[in-house]
């Protein structure tokens, strides 16, 4: 059995609908990473008692366990609680639950990034703590903060075909069911391949150009 | 809890299948990082071309899409091999590209000097990158490597969609047997929790080890012993 390009031709729009709905989960996944990450690293940040060092726990355990157990954790004791929610919510919590933890340290590392001279030159100056955080610290730590988002954004593109596996209909998901009913698998999931390449190579290539441009050049 | 401590027996092979795939497939990821790495920096174009292609293609796609090509669609090209060996396959192509750079990276990194020192004493590029450069590369590649090998302990989950019997396999059948999925996944996010701790501290625990610049019970004598500054100049 060798490559038959008029199946491939015939599966392709299909398969397109499966990159769709993987854009739409991992840009939905995005907007609740960037925001829940947000309050994670602001409340590790402001060191209150137990409840930073809760966080941080929070940020060490969904760093060290698979997305995929995550997922089937979700997927299957959600409902025992009476919250029934479809394979694609699903998903998209997850996803964006397990990237919070990774985003908040972006913007850790963002901020820590900017130089202690910094704040003390702002400091001396007695720049009050707003214009410090809004016109000092912020604009330089962004320089960072954007490529490090970017590739785990590009990371969660790639990571969302593991909600495959807990039955989200997103490209991999339509190209193995493509392949389980027409008993030819070579076509969709080649094609799956490199539809995910596709869009991840040139987004990373982008995302190497940003941080060049953005580096401080000193 | 009982019905987890019933079926513990399961959940233990299952824990054995993950640790044979961590093992084997770091093993291969190493050796895969070297050679991809090496190649990447080579001054052959068609060397250095083919293994840019792996290391971006294996990095641009997920790791699920390429476990079930090479279980579903690579049987197709007549090439059949049972789930554990496309594991433990997979595991190591994916996460060695990911490897490959950082060590391309680390030797990059080292500072001309070295490089310049060693065509001044008529060091030649294999015995240069051997021992010169890949040795006092190591240190600054480690604390990448843990990275990918917490991560590739993480992917190890993945392989249970392609019937291998691995810790979340076994998961999911005493799930479906009990139907108790709140002790079993918890317990599931417990044990790959504390096997990625103990990854970490075996990871801090090696820095500190092979660190150049290590402090405390080593000394200069230490660093020197260290394979391949040793040779010459110590005695």
């Amino acid at each position: 059995m060798t490559w038959d390009n008029e199946f491939a031709l015939s599966i392709l729009p299909d398969l397109l609908g499966g990159l769709w709905v993987t854009i739409q989960a991992t840009m939905s996944g995005i907007l609740i990473a960037l925001a829940l990450g947000l309050i994670v690293a602001v409340i590790r940040y402001l060191r209150i008692p137990v409840l930073s060092p809760v966080f941080g726990f929070y940020v060490q355990f969904v760093r060290g366990t698979p997305l995929l157990v995550q997922a089937f954790a979700a997927f299957y004791i959600l409902p025992d609680y009476g919250i029934v929610l479809s394979p694609l919510i699903t998903g998209i919590i997850v996803l964006g639950v397990n990237y919070s933890s990774y985003t908040a340290e972006v913007y850790r590392s963002g901020i820590e990034d900017v130089g202690t001279g910094q704040w003390e030159a702002a400091t001396a100056l007695s720049l009050p703590v707003r214009p410090t955080w809004t016109r000092i610290v912020l604009p330089q730590a962004v320089r960072s903060i954007v490529p490090m988002l970017g590739n785990y954004w590009i990371q969660m593109f790639k990571d969302s075909a593991i909600l495959s596996l807990i039955t989200m209909n997103e490209l991999l998901n339509v190209g193995q069911t493509i392949g389980s009913s027409e008993f030819r698998y070579l076509e969709p999931l080649t094609i799956v391949g490199i539809l995910f390449l596709a869009v991840s190579y040139p987004a990373a290539v982008l995302i190497r150009r940003l941080e060049r441009r953005l580096a401080l050049t000193s | 809890m009982s019905t987890i401590i019933e079926h513990a027996p399961r959940l233990w092979e299952g824990l054995l299948v993950t640790l044979q795939l961590l093992v084997l497939g770091s093993v291969l990821t190493l050796v895969i990082a070297f050679t991809a790495g090496l190649a990447r920096m080579s001054r052959q174009f068609l060397v250095r071309f083919p293994a840019a292609v792996f290391i971006e293609v294996f990095r641009g796609t997920s790791m699920i899409v390429q476990l079930f090509w090479f279980f579903f669609a690579l049987p197709m090209l007549g090439i059949e091999l049972p789930g554990f060996a496309v594991g433990v396959l997979v595991l190591a192509l994916n996460e060695g590209a990911y490897a490959a750079e950082v060590v391309r990276g680390a030797i990059k990194s080292r500072p001309a000097g070295q490089t310049e020192a060693c065509i001044a004493l008529g060091i030649g590029p294999v015995t240069r990158m051997r021992r010169i450069l890949i040795p006092q590369s190591i240190p600054a590649m480690l604390p990448a490597f843990g990275n990918v090998v917490v991560d590739l302990l993480k992917n190890t989950s993945l392989v249970s969609a392609v019937t291998v019997l691995d810790l979340t396999y076994q998961g999911q059948t005493i799930r479906a047997i009990t139907g108790e999925t709140t002790a079993v996944f918890t317990t599931l996010l417990i044990v790959y929790f504390v096997l990625s701790v103990l990854l970490s501290f075996l990871v801090k625990w090696s820095e500190r080890h092979f660190a150049i610049d290590r402090v405390g019970k080593s000394n200069g004598a230490r660093l020197l012993s260290l394979p391949g500054i040793s040779r010459g100049g110590t005695t």
